[in-house]
């Protein structure tokens, strides 16, 4: 039995710049595992690896023990491995209910399939999730008009619509007001234990990330630095010296 | 509470209302005005090719200019399917029609269901080939042409040749998943707007080359048997027939799960991407919603005008692909009323004006389109919305209750 | 279609041939398309209407040829008319979708685009108009390849206004600024370039490029109201091919262009060659889009 999500040394090179060397990252089923590493550090090209935004140079990516480095955006999201944008992404000219009536995953891929009505379970889905984020007021609005950090939330629940077994976060609390961090931490908490969502969260503030993940990977300059529980990655040196600057 | 419901009773009227507006015009002018049969079936085909035009263009986010294919497509496949049953096509397009076919009334309408038919399928079959497998046809016709000379050289039929280019594309279609789903609507934004264009253009170009289909002299449809005058009834019967079906079949799919993912597309479709949308199936879908109704309404239009010339009826990019983008931003795009509002304005603007201009309309086409573009690109219904938001249902209230509320 | 590739195989010289006035006529679609990178890079329009500057320029050359007057004098006439009417299109109607979204400006252009070319149908008449440019014809390969000498004349006459465009972007003042709005229009505004006035020199300049180029293309082919829509579309095609602000380039995919076309056209027969080009187009475009598709970019 091997981890939900299996990274081996996967490296990716954008022309002569190395974003991602030999990365190896496990995310065991049920985890909330935490990504670290200042800015450039490979982060995100790890992210855009993962879910197939584009080919990696080396290595492999298995997913509940297929593998995935070969497959498409799409069909990597329809195995249950779904991730959310740093720059937040909605469909902003739809309503907060039309965006998550689209997200709930769809019944296979015939054309039968396509043109189908929405059900009345996908409705009431719809309405306990928003009612989880407390956008629940706010359903009928434009999700474009809302503002930013509800725009984060509503990315959220949307996620959330899809029933994925593993998400991965682009910084859920960046850009969000300080009040509503600890809202959002519990909220991601719950999602992990209440709907058995596997988590890994790319995070810059620190005091998130360690009370939220079980366990860290640091990056830097593309490489992996450290992993290990929070505790430990506090104390590693390495880890200091690389948010510090120094190499 | 009040104000929702009163919101759902002025949609309610409203639509009802347009209902009852068309109804009434389909039903009354055709005995008030027998004269106007004519001008009445392009009111209906216009609103088809503005309804259709909007499926792309305004609720998925994709510009189309070259949506003329299909309308093309449908009238030559149609009127060749018409001919066809009967004569020799080529034969019958050498002599310009003068082997005028005298056909009865159940051969004529037989012909006509099935070159309909046969219009609608062919146009879908463009759709789904030039819109997810241009590369895979373009290997097909390379080894096609390699293969073929070759058989020639060899002195093998080239039918052979023909084989192997077909047995290529599909072996490539099966191994390399990459090349399958990559045709026009893998291109964003401007692309897509510019290579529909030389798409439709294309189309024309190779129509008034080809002999087989009357090449730059066209092809005369076959005449309708029957009385007098009932050409024209039964044809604007039929495109009305082909408007409701259009609208409705569009209401119906846009309220479901398709006119969500299309409306995604739009807004943010890396997002969609990766939500798990196949997006790609719902574009072709989309395309091909389009072009069954505008392959149809080729059909019609071919059989009303009575003669098919490539550039100007068939593949009229300068006049019918044009139109049918500025009547859906006119009625503004994106909304299902838009498309019909913008079409009816247009049209009857034009049958009413266009005359007195004297062969400048094509000029005041080109001034009008930039007039609204420029300064009224939110369409009819866009500032409709804009000025009484209220009329437009529950968005807007639970604004209100939000302000109330904080 | 196997007989003409078996001429062309059977006979060298007329291989040359058709080669050859495809590279030349190549130069002239370099102009357009150089004009419509520029276009594209500084204010992020395509301009639509590319191909009806060019058709204009050419009528103008008509005109001036009419008036008994050497038509090699068309070319400027129409350069700082078409510059005249580039600036008027950009205060009347352009500048309003600049900073719209992209379909805007792209159907703003497309209007703009019938109307000049109905315009130019109810001024100059629907009829196919050319001009003669006095100049004689030689003879290569023992008379086998023909080359008219406008051609070639033509042919030096756009690298020599290419090159003169490459000297006014590096060495003059509006050259610079131009440059600059295309990398940062926000910065260059913030260094107190009048961005408004880059713009209306950039579209006006385009457009006077485009004339200049409808003036070498009457004198070497034809013009025709309704063909203005073909020389945008190879405008696009090579600018695709190309990329934006690389002249050299752009000169290698028009002459490639100009080439294949030609050859197209003899092999297909003349009546397919536009077919041919609008069906480059299409398959210019895919591949391009399989190819960013392979190696897409960050995100974020």
């Amino acid at each position: 039995m091997s981890a939900l999500l299996d990274v081996r040394a996967v490296g990716k090179a954008f022309g002569g710049v190395v974003a991602n060397r030999g990365i190896s990252v496990q995310v065991e089923e049920g985890e909330i595992v935490g990504l670290i590493g200042p800015n450039g550090s490979g982060k995100t090209t790890l992210f855009n690896s993962i879910v197939g935004h584009h080919p990696i140079d080396e290595g492999e990516i298995y997913f509940d023990n297929g593998r995935i480095d070969k497959l498409g955006v799409p069909e990597i999201a329809r195995l249950g491995l779904l991730r959310t944008f740093q720059q937040t992404r909605i469909y902003g000219g739809m309503t907060c209910v039309q965006n998550m009536l689209i997200s709930a995953p769809q019944q296979g891929l015939g054309v039968a399939a396509m043109l189908a009505p929405h059900t009345r379970a996908e409705e009431e889905r719809a309405g306990e999730l928003l009612d989880f984020v407390g956008l629940y007021e706010k359903r009928h609005l434009i999700a474009g008009d809302l503002s930013f950090g509800q725009q984060k939330l509503l990315e959220f629940s949307m996620a959330l619509m899809n029933g994925p077994r593993l998400l991965l976060l682009d910084e859920p609390t960046a850009g969000i007001n300080p009040t509503l961090i600890n809202g959002l931490m519990d909220r991601l908490q719950r999602a992990n234990a209440e709907f058995g969502i596997t988590l890994l969260v790319i995070e810059h503030n620190m005091r998130v990330i360690m009370n939220l993940a079980q366990r860290i990977y640091c990056l830097a300059h593309g490489e992996l630095l450290a992993e290990g529980a929070p505790s430990e990655i506090r104390e590693d040196r390495r880890v200091i010296d690389a948010y510090l600057g120094a190499t | 509470m009040s104000a929702p419901s009163t919101a759902a009773m002025n949609g309610h009227w409203g639509r009802w209302a347009g209902y009852g507006a068309i109804l009434a015009a389909a039903l009354i002018v055709p005995l008030v005005f027998p004269a106007f049969q004519t001008q009445m079936a392009f009111l209906w085909l216009m609103i088809v090719f503005a309804l259709t035009w909007d499926v792309m263009g305004g609720q998925m986010g994709y510009n189309s200019f070259g949506n003329i294919l299909f309308l093309g497509v449908g009238m030559y496949v149609c009127a060749v399917v018409q001919v066809g049953l009967h004569v020799d096509v080529a034969a019958y397009n050498a002599s310009m029609g003068a082997s005028a076919l005298d056909l009865t009334m159940g051969q004529y309408l037989t012909g006509l269901g099935l070159g309909l038919a046969a219009g609608a399928v062919a146009a879908v079959a463009c759709a789904v080939v030039l819109g997810a497998g241009v590369l895979l046809l373009l290997i097909a016709v390379i080894v096609i042409a390699v293969a073929v000379g070759l058989c020639n050289w060899l002195g093998l039929p080239p039918v052979l040749g023909v084989a192997a280019g077909l047995g290529a594309a599909v072996f490539m279609a099966l191994r390399v998943p990459a090349l399958r789903a990559h045709g026009l609507l893998s291109l964003r934004g401007h692309y897509f707007a510019i290579g529909t264009l030389g798409l439709g253009i294309a189309a024309g170009e190779v129509a008034s080359g080809w002999q087989f289909i009357g090449a730059g002299s066209g092809m005369v449809t076959p005449l309708y048997p029957g009385e007098l005058g009932g050409r024209e009834q039964f044809f604007n019967a039929a495109a009305f027939v082909l408007a409701v079906a259009t609208f409705f079949a569009l209401r119906r799919l846009y309220a479901g799960r398709f006119g969500l993912a299309v409306n995604a597309i739009r807004d943010d479709e890396q997002k969609a991407e990766a939500m798990g949308l196949p997006t790609t199936r719902y574009k072709t879908v989309a395309w091909s919603v389009a072009a069954v109704f505008m392959g149809i309404a080729g059909g019609l239009v071919g059989n009303i005008v009575g003669f098919i010339d490539p550039r100007d009826v068939a593949f009229a990019g300068a006049t019918y692909g044009v139109w049918m983008v500025l009547m859906a931003i006119l009625g503004g795009k994106g909304t299902i009323w838009g498309p019909v509002l913008g079409a009816a304005v247009f049209h009857i603007t034009q049958e009413l004006f266009w005359t007195y201009l004297l062969g400048w309309q094509r000029v005041a086409l080109g001034l009008l389109i930039v007039l609204i573009v420029v300064f009224f690109p939110q369409g009819l219904l866009g500032w409709v919305r804009a000025r009484w938001p209220e009329r437009f249902g529950h968005r807007v209230d639970s604004r209100a209750a939000e302000e109330a509320e904080g | 279609m196997l007989d003409n590739i078996q001429i062309l195989i059977d006979a060298p010289p007329l291989l040359v041939q058709v080669l050859l006035d495809g590279l030349l006529v190549g130069a002239i679609f370099a102009l357009a398309a150089y004009g419509m990178a520029l276009v594209w890079g500084v204010m992020n329009v395509i301009n639509l209407t590319q191909g009806d500057f060019v058709i204009l320029g050419g009528f103008i050359t008509v005109s001036v040829a009419q008036a008994g007057l050497n038509p090699f004098l068309g070319l400027p006439v129409a350069a700082v008319l078409l510059f005249g009417l580039g600036w008027l299109l950009y205060r009347s109607v352009v500048y309003r979708v600049v900073d719209k979204d992209l379909f805007i400006s792209l159907l703003a252009t497309f209007g703009l685009s019938i109307l000049l070319q109905q315009l130019m149908n109810q001024g100059f008449g629907a009829d196919v108009q050319s001009v003669r440019s006095g100049l004689g014809t030689w003879f290569a390969l023992g008379g086998l390849v023909t080359i008219t000498q406008v051609k070639v004349v033509a042919f030096a006459t756009a690298l020599v206004i290419g090159a003169l465009l490459v000297w006014f972007m590096k060495r003059t003042r509006m050259g610079q600024a131009i440059r600059a709005t295309a990398q940062n229009a926000r910065a260059a505004r913030i260094l107190g370039i009048d961005t408004d006035r880059v713009y209306a020199v950039t579209f006006a300049l385009n457009a006077a490029i485009c004339g200049a180029a409808g003036a070498l293309v009457v004198m070497t082919w034809i013009v025709h109201p309704y063909l203005g829509i073909t020389y945008t579309v190879r405008a696009f095609m090579i600018v695709v091919v190309a990329g934006l602000g690389n002249l050299a380039a752009v000169i290698a995919a028009a002459l490639g262009l100009g080439a294949a076309e030609n050859m197209a056209g003899f092999i297909l027969g003349a009546e397919f060659q536009l077919a041919f080009v609008y069906g480059l187009l299409v398959v210019i475009l895919v591949w391009r889009s399989w190819r960013l598709a392979r190696e897409r970019k960050v995100l974020r």
